[in-house]
C-alpha cells in the first residue's frame, strides 16, 4: 500500500494514466465454463461461465497477466477486477459468501503486479473498484407501479461495506465508484466507504466516475452531468469523471462540463468509441490517441483511461498521446449553495 | 412583477406539506398518490424552485409515505427535476427520505433543542448523505423569539457545524422563526421585526449562511382574509429579502404584487410588520374588512359595459383584451350554455372573429391581438375541465405543429404567428427552437398535425429546410409544408424547397398572412385550387428566377482584386490600443437603455415607422405609444429585479491584412498567429467603385505598419428564456414575445455601447468623439462592427473564431449552435475596423474562381464552402 501524498502528488505534476477495460481483454481469451470453474469450483450448483471477477481465485494469473499488460502500456493506476464483486451483483451466480475473498484477492493481485512496474520516478496504484451493481434505487422495476424498487439504500450501504472492506485488506491505494448511472447507489456507496474508513482507522483518497447513457447527455437515472457531480462532492473525492456508454468524440462535452466545475482532479475513461451492429468496438488506440490528446490540450485532464473495448495497445496510444501535457487546474468555483434534483440549482 | 422575481430569492414550494395543505393531507390519507403528484407537479410549473415534502401527520405512517412519495417522484422528471426539500420534525423521517434522493436535497430542520451531542451527530450524518439542512433557532430553552436569542443560536449553531465537525457553511440555512404578528398581544408586535433584524445580523457574520422561513405563519390572525395575508407576506418579504432573506417556503400563487398593494392598506400593514406604532394592529384589523374580497378596494362606479349581456360582455373583453371579469363572464356563458365547449364555440368564437376581422382591417394592431389571445386563453382554460368532464370532442379549425428548425434559436416571429393561429382557433403544437427534423416529423404523425410551418432566421436555416422538405418527401408525408422567417423568401421557397416535396408548400411572408393560408390549406373546397394555383406561382417564380440575370457582370477574382479599395495611409496612423488582448466586460440594463435604437422594435410588432416620429402616426401611432410603454416598464422592471443580464467580451488584437485575410497575431512582435479571419470580395463589375473585402480596412503586412484589429460578442439575453417561459406558462403570450423584443434591442445596444467605449477608450482612436444616441445610430462614427453572418462577411462559421478569439464562452456563457447561431438569441457578435475609410457593404454574389478560393483558405472541400456560402452563390 503507498501513502496517499505520493498519489496527490503525482497528480498535481502530470496526467495519470488509468488502464483499459479488463472485460474486453477477458473476452478475448474466449475462456469456458470450465476455465472459470477451476479446481475449486468445479461442482458448484449453478453455471459461472461469465463471473469474470470470479477469476481472480480460479485463473489469478490470466488476471496478473492482464494487469502487466496495462502497466507495461503505461498506466500509473490499474483498476482491481472488482466490478461485480458485491453480495448483490453476485447473487446471479449464488457466490455472495465468496465477496469478501474476491476483493481481498484482487486487490492483492492488483498491488502485487503494481509493485513489480513502480518505481520512484513512476509510482503504480492500485484503485479498488465498487461497481454499480445490477439494481437500481432510484428506478422501478415494474412499469406498472413507478413507486417500487427492487434495492433500497440500507441493503446497497451493507453491500459496498462488504466490498470496500476487502480491497482495503487487500491493500487497494484508491477507492474508485465507477460506472455510476444510479446516483443513489453511488451515494450508498459512498455512504459506505465513509463507514468503512471510520471502521477500519484509515482513509483512502476515493475516486467517483459516472455514466452518461446516451446523447440526452444524462446519467440512467435522469440527471445531467452537473447535477451528478452536486450530488456527490460531499465526499470531498480525489477525481470526479466519466467513463463508459460513449467514445471519446460523444463524450467530450460532458467531461468538459465536469472539467468547468469540478474543484477535485477530473478523470475519463471512454470506450473505444460506439459498438458496431455485432457488438465489437472500433475505434483503434491512434484514433482515440487524438481525441484524447485534444482533451488534454484543452486542459480537461487529470486522470485518463479506457472503458469497453480499450486493450493495451489503446493505453500506449494515449498514454504517449498525453505524455508531457500539463494536468488540468482544478476549477476555482464560488462558495454558493449546489443543490440538484435532476437538474443543477446554484444560488 | 412580485418580489418573488428577485433573482436573490428561492422560492420554496409548499403545497406538497399535509400540515399546510389540507387538500394535499386528504389525497395522502386516501392514498390518492397519482393526484398527489399532480400538485407537486403543478408546483414546479407555477415555478418553486424546490419543494418543500412533509408527512408529519398523526394518523400517517409518515416513514412510509415519505419513502412511497420521494420513490414517485423519482420517476417523475417533470418533477424530480428540482431539489427536494425533506421537512419533517422526526429524525427518522428525514433520515428515510434521504435514503430515495438521488439528488442533492435540503433537510428541513435540525436544531440544538436536544442538545450539542445530538445537533452534531444528526448534522454529521447529513454531511454522509449529502445534503444541506435548515437549522432552527431553537435551543435548549426554547425557540428564539427575540432578535439577540436568534442570532446569538444561529452563531452557536454555525459554530459549532462548521468549527467541530467542517460542515459546509453554504450549506446552512437558518430559520430564524417567523411567528405571526398583530395577535392583540403586544409583545408579538415586534416578531417581525426581530427576525428582519436577526436576519441582517446573520448575513453580515456568518458568512456564506442562508436565511430561509416559513411565510404564512406571520399573518395567521387574519385567517380567511387572504387580500390583507397576502399584503401582509408581500410587505414582510419586501423588508425580510432587503435584510438578506434568501429563501421561503411560500405559496406563489397567493402574494400581493408589492406595488399593486393599495397605498392605503400598505401603509397599515407596514405599520404592523415594521411595528411602527401602538396603533398598528387595531387600524388593520379595521381596514381588514374594505378589502375583504377580491384583494383591491371594491370599486364604486360600474363601468357601463358590465351592464350588457354576457356575449358582448365576451367580445369587448376579448376585444380590449381586459382580463378583469374574464372568468366570472365566462362562467355566466357557460351556465347558460347547453354545453360548455358552446361558449367556445359560439360567444368567444365570435369574439375572436371580430378581433380577426379588425386586425384584417388594419384597426387592431399585433400587439393588441395578442392581447386578445391572452384574455382567450385564460377563458378556454377555464372552460377546459368542464369540456372534458363532458367528454366531447374540441373541435378546432385544424392542427398545426410549428417549430424553428434545428441549429436555430430565434422564435419570436415562429410565437407571433402561433399566437394569431390560436386567435383563429387552430390547435397548435409549438415544438420551440433547434427542433431535429426527425423530430418534427415523429410529432407531426404522432399528434395528428395537419400542417407543418417551419421558421428560422439565420441564412443556415434555409438548407435545414430543405432537408425538412426532402425528409417528407421521403418518408411519404402528404401534409402541407408553410415555410418563413426572416431570410426565408418567396424565390427560395419556389426553387430550394417546394420541387423537393411533392405537397404542397407555402411560403408565408408574414403573421397575418398565416391564417389566410391556413384556412385555406384546411378547407375542403378551397384547398384543390388553392394548391393548384400555388403551383402555378412558384413555377412563374422559378423561370423568373432561371431568367434573371445579374444586374451588373460578373468579374473574376483576379480582376476584383485588381480593383481593391486601398486605403490611405499617409494621413491615417493606426493607434495602438490602449488595452490590447481580451476582456470580459459587463453593462446594466440601466445604462444600455439609453443605447437602444428603437425603429426595430415596432418592426418586430409589425408597426412600421421610425422613432420618434412613428408615435404621430395616424393608423399606428398609438398603438407603438401603448407597445413603448410596455418595454419601457418591462425595462425598468428588469432594472429593479435583475431578472435579465447581459455579458460580454471584447478583444484587440495586433493584425494585419495577407490576400484577402487578416491575420490577427497574439502580440505586437507579430510572430505569433492566433488566428486567420477569411473574408469574402465583392465579385460585380464596379465602375466608380472599388471591389470591396472587409480586409482591405487592414493595412497589409508587407507595408510594415502595425495595424490592429478587434472582436466583440455580447448578450443581454441572460434569463430572457425562463421569462419568456414564464409568461408562456401563464398564458401570457404579448410579455413572453415583449421579452424577447426587449432582450434583442438591449443586445444590440449593448453592441452600441460596447463600440462606443473602444472608440473611447479600449482601443482609444476617437477619444474625443462625443454622439448623442440618434448620430450612434447613423453611424456617425469612425470605424465598423461588422457581424459574421450579415452582408459584408456573410459566412456563419468565422463566428467560431471570435468565440475562440476571445474565449466568449467561457466570458460569457454564450454558445454557438451547429448553424452558428448564437445561444441565447438576444446576442450580438462582430469584428471591429478602425480605418476611417472602413464602411459597410454587401458581399452579394461571388462567383466559382473565389469559392474554391475560399475553400482553399478554410482547408475546406468545395462542397463544404458550397453548403455555408450557398446565399452568396445565386
Amino acid at each position: 500500500m503507498t501513502d496517499s501524498s505520493i498519489f496527490t502528488r503525482a497528480l498535481k505534476q502530470r496526467i495519470l494514466i488509468l488502464d483499459g477495460a479488463m472485460g474486453t481483454m477477458i473476452q478475448r481469451r474466449k475462456l469456458e465454463e470450465d476455465d472459470y470453474r477451476g479446481e475449486r469450483f468445479s461442482d458448484w450448483h449453478s453455471d459461472i461461465k461469465g463471473n469474470n471477477d470470479l477469476l481472480v481465485l480460479t485463473q489469478p494469473d490470466l488476471i496478473r497477466d492482464i494487469h502487466g499488460q496495462n502497466l507495461a502500456a503505461g498506466a500509473d493506476i490499474i483498476e482491481t477486477n472488482t466490478f461485480n464483486a458485491t453480495s448483490i451483483a453476485m447473487a446471479d451466480y449464488d457466490m455472495q459468501s465468496l465477496v469478501h475473498e474476491i476483493n481481498v484477492a484482487a486487490a492483492q493481485l492488483a498491488c502485487e503486479a503494481a509493485q513489480q512496474y513502480s518505481t520512484a520516478d513512476k509510482p503504480r496504484f492500485v484503485a479498488g473498484v465498487l461497481g454499480p451493481t445490477n439494481r437500481t434505487a432510484s428506478i422501478s422495476p415494474d412499469v406498472n407501479d413507478p413507486g417500487k424498487r427492487n434495492v433500497n439504500f440500507d441493503s446497497l450501504v451493507e453491500a459496498y461495506e462488504e466490498a470496500c472492506d476487502g480491497l482495503m485488506e487487500g491493500g487497494a491505494d484508491l477507492i474508485l465508484v465507477e460506472t455510476i448511472f444510479d446516483t443513489l447507489n453511488a451515494k450508498a456507496a459512498l455512504f459506505a466507504i465513509e463507514n468503512t474508513f471510520d471502521k477500519r482507522c484509515h482513509r483512502l483518497p476515493v475516486m467517483i466516475s459516472g455514466t452518461i447513457t446516451d446523447a440526452s447527455g444524462r446519467t440512467l437515472s435522469g440527471q445531467t452531468a452537473e447535477a451528478f457531480y452536486y450530488s456527490l462532492r460531499h465526499v470531498k473525492p480525489v477525481s470526479f469523471g466519466l467513463n463508459c456508454a460513449l467514445g471519446p468524440d460523444l463524450l467530450r462535452q460532458y467531461v468538459k462540463e465536469i472539467s468547468d466545475i469540478a474543484e477535485c482532479a477530473v478523470s475519463a475513461h471512454p470506450n473505444a468509441g460506439l459498438p458496431n451492429e455485432f457488438g465489437e468496438y472500433d475505434m483503434e488506440g491512434d484514433e482515440m490517441a487524438v481525441h484524447i490528446r485534444e482533451w488534454a490540450e484543452s486542459g480537461l485532464l487529470n486522470i485518463v483511461g479506457g472503458c469497453c473495448g480499450t486493450s493495451p495497445e489503446h493505453i500506449k496510444a494515449i498514454a504517449d498521446a498525453v505524455e508531457g501535457l500539463p494536468p488540468r487546474k482544478p476549477a476555482q468555483p464560488e462558495v454558493k449553495l449546489r443543490l440538484s434534483g435532476l437538474e443543477p440549482f446554484v444560488h | 412583477m412580485t418580489n418573488l422575481a428577485s433573482a436573490s430569492f428561492i422560492n420554496i414550494g409548499e403545497r406538497t406539506n399535509v400540515t399546510g395543505s389540507a387538500k394535499f393531507k386528504r389525497l395522502i390519507m386516501d392514498e390518492d398518490y397519482e393526484t398527489a403528484l399532480d400538485v407537486a407537479r403543478q408546483q414546479v410549473e407555477n415555478g418553486a424552485q424546490i419543494i418543500d415534502i412533509n408527512m408529519d401527520e398523526a394518523m400517517l405512517d409518515s416513514e412510509a409515505a415519505m419513502v412511497r412519495f420521494l420513490n414517485l417522484i423519482a420517476s417523475e422528471p417533470d418533477i424530480s427535476r428540482v431539489p427536494v426539500m425533506i421537512d419533517s420534525s422526526k429524525w427518522t423521517v428525514i433520515e428515510a427520505g434521504l435514503k430515495c434522493v438521488q439528488g442533492k436535497a435540503i433537510v428541513n430542520s435540525i436544531s440544538l433543542k436536544e442538545g450539542e451531542e445530538q445537533f452534531l451527530h444528526q448534522a454529521s450524518l447529513l454531511k454522509r448523505y449529502g445534503a444541506a439542512t435548515v437549522v432552527m433557532a431553537f435551543d435548549e430553552k426554547g425557540q428564539a423569539d427575540t432578535e439577540d436569542r436568534k442570532f446569538e443560536i444561529c452563531q452557536r449553531s454555525y459554530r459549532l457545524l462548521t468549527e467541530k465537525i467542517g460542515f459546509p457553511a453554504e450549506d446552512i440555512i437558518f430559520d430564524p422563526n417567523i411567528f405571526a404578528v398583530a395577535t392583540g398581544i403586544e409583545e408579538h408586535n415586534n416578531y417581525a421585526v426581530d427576525f428582519i433584524n436577526a436576519t441582517r445580523r446573520i448575513k453580515q457574520h456568518l458568512p456564506y449562511a442562508h436565511v430561509s422561513g416559513g411565510l404564512s405563519n406571520i399573518s395567521f390572525s387574519f385567517r380567511g382574509n387572504n387580500p390583507v395575508r397576502e399584503a401582509m407576506h408581500s410587505v414582510f418579504l419586501y423588508y425580510a429579502i432587503k435584510a438578506g432573506m434568501d429563501m421561503a417556503i411560500v405559496n406563489a400563487g397567493q402574494l400581493a404584487v408589492y406595488d399593486d398593494i393599495p397605498d392605503e392598506l400598505r401603509e397599515a400593514v407596514e405599520d404592523v410588520i415594521l411595528n411602527r406604532t401602538p396603533e398598528g394592529t387595531d387600524r388593520l384589523l379595521e381596514l381588514a374588512p374594505k378589502y375583504q374580497g377580491d384583494g383591491k378596494e371594491v370599486v364604486k362606479e360600474t363601468q357601463e359595459w358590465r351592464q350588457w349581456p354576457v356575449k358582448k360582455r365576451l367580445e369587448h373583453a376579448l376585444v380590449k383584451g381586459i382580463m378583469d371579469f374574464i372568468i366570472e363572464d365566462t362562467e355566466s356563458a357557460r351556465q347558460e350554455a347547453d354545453l360548455p365547449l358552446h361558449v367556445i364555440e359560439g360567444p368567444l368564437m365570435d369574439g375572436m372573429n371580430v378581433v380577426g376581422d379588425l386586425f384584417g382591417e388594419g384597426k387592431m394592431f399585433l400587439p393588441q391581438v395578442v392581447k386578445s389571445a391572452r384574455v382567450m386563453k385564460k377563458a378556454v382554460a377555464y372552460l377546459q375541465p368542464y369540456i372534458e368532464r363532458e367528454k366531447s370532442e374540441g373541435s378546432s379549425n385544424g392542427k398545426i405543429l410549428l417549430a424553428t428548425v434545428k441549429g436555430d434559436v430565434h422564435d419570436i416571429g415562429k410565437n407571433i404567428v402561433g399566437v394569431v393561429l390560436q386567435c383563429n382557433n387552430f390547435e397548435v403544437i409549438d415544438m420551440g427552437v433547434m427542433v431535429p427534423c426527425e423530430k418534427i416529423l415523429q410529432t407531426a404523425v404522432d399528434e395528428g398535425a395537419q400542417m407543418i410551418g417551419l421558421s428560422g432566421l439565420i441564412t443556415p436555416s434555409l438548407d435545414e429546410m430543405v432537408h425538412v422538405a426532402k425528409e417528407m418527401e421521403r418518408k411519404g408525408f402528404e401534409l402541407p409544408l408553410l415555410i418563413g422567417g426572416a431570410t426565408t423568401s418567396k424565390a427560395h421557397t419556389a426553387v430550394k424547397i417546394e420541387q423537393n416535396y411533392h405537397g404542397p408548400v407555402v411560403y408565408v411572408p408574414n403573421a397575418s398572412r398565416a391564417v389566410g393560408v391556413c384556412q385555406k390549406l384546411i378547407s375542403k373546397t378551397d384547398r384543390e385550387g388553392y394548391v393548384a394555383q400555388l403551383s402555378t406561382e412558384y413555377d412563374k417564380v422559378r423561370e423568373q428566377h432561371a431568367r434573371k440575370k445579374p444586374r451588373t457582370k460578373p468579374v473574376t477574382l483576379d480582376a476584383a482584386r485588381a480593383n481593391a479599395f486601398v486605403p490611405d495611409f499617409s494621413h491615417y496612423q493606426p493607434k495602438t490600443p490602449n488595452q490590447l488582448g481580451v476582456q470580459a466586460v459587463e453593462a446594466d440594463i440601466t445604462t444600455l437603455r439609453e443605447y437602444i435604437d428603437w425603429t426595430p422594435f415596432f418592426l418586430t410588432w409589425s408597426l412600421a415607422g421610425k422613432y420618434p416620429r412613428i408615435f404621430d402616426d395616424e393608423i399606428v401611432g398609438e398603438e407603438a405609444k401603448k407597445v413603448f410603454a410596455d418595454a419601457n416598464a418591462m425595462l425598468d422592471d428588469f432594472q429593479q429585479s435583475g431578472d435579465l443580464k447581459a455579458k460580454g467580451v471584447v478583444g484587440l488584437f495586433p493584425a494585419n491584412r495577407v490576400g484577402d485575410d487578416v491575420e490577427i497575431y497574439s502580440d505586437d512582435t507579430r510572430k505569433s498567429l492566433l488566428t486567420t479571419a477569411c473574408h469574402l470580395r465583392q465579385q460585380t463589375e464596379k465602375r466608380d467603385f472599388p471591389n470591396y473585402c472587409l480586409s482591405d480596412f487592414v493595412a497589409s503586412k508587407e507595408s510594415g505598419i502595425a495595424d490592429y484589429t478587434g472582436a466583440f460578442a455580447v448578450t443581454a439575453g441572460i434569463g430572457e428564456e425562463e421569462l419568456a417561459e414564464a409568461h408562456k406558462q401563464n398564458g401570457d403570450d404579448y410579455n413572453a414575445i415583449m421579452v424577447k423584443a426587449v432582450a434583442d434591442r438591449l443586445a444590440e445596444a449593448f453592441a452600441e455601447y460596447l463600440h462606443e467605449t473602444v472608440r473611447k477608450t479600449l482601443w482609444g482612436y476617437a477619444a474625443d468623439e462625443q454622439l448623442d444616441n440618434a448620430s450612434l445610430i447613423r453611424e456617425k462614427y469612425q470605424g465598423i462592427r461588422p457581424a459574421p453572418g450579415y452582408a459584408a462577411c456573410p459566412e456563419h462559421t468565422e463566428k467560431q473564431k471570435i468565440w475562440d478569439l476571445l474565449e466568449a464562452e467561457k466570458h460569457t456563457g454564450m454558445t454557438l449552435t451547429e448553424s452558428y447561431a448564437m445561444w441565447p438569441g438576444a446576442s450580438v457578435s462582430g469584428w471591429y475596423f478602425a480605418h476611417p475609410d472602413s464602411k459597410y457593404f454587401a458581399v452579394a454574389q461571388i462567383q466559382r474562381d473565389q469559392l474554391e478560393d475560399y475553400a482553399t483558405r478554410k482547408a475546406w472541400s468545395v462542397e463544404k464552402a458550397e453548403k455555408w456560402l450557398a446565399p452568396n452563390l445565386g
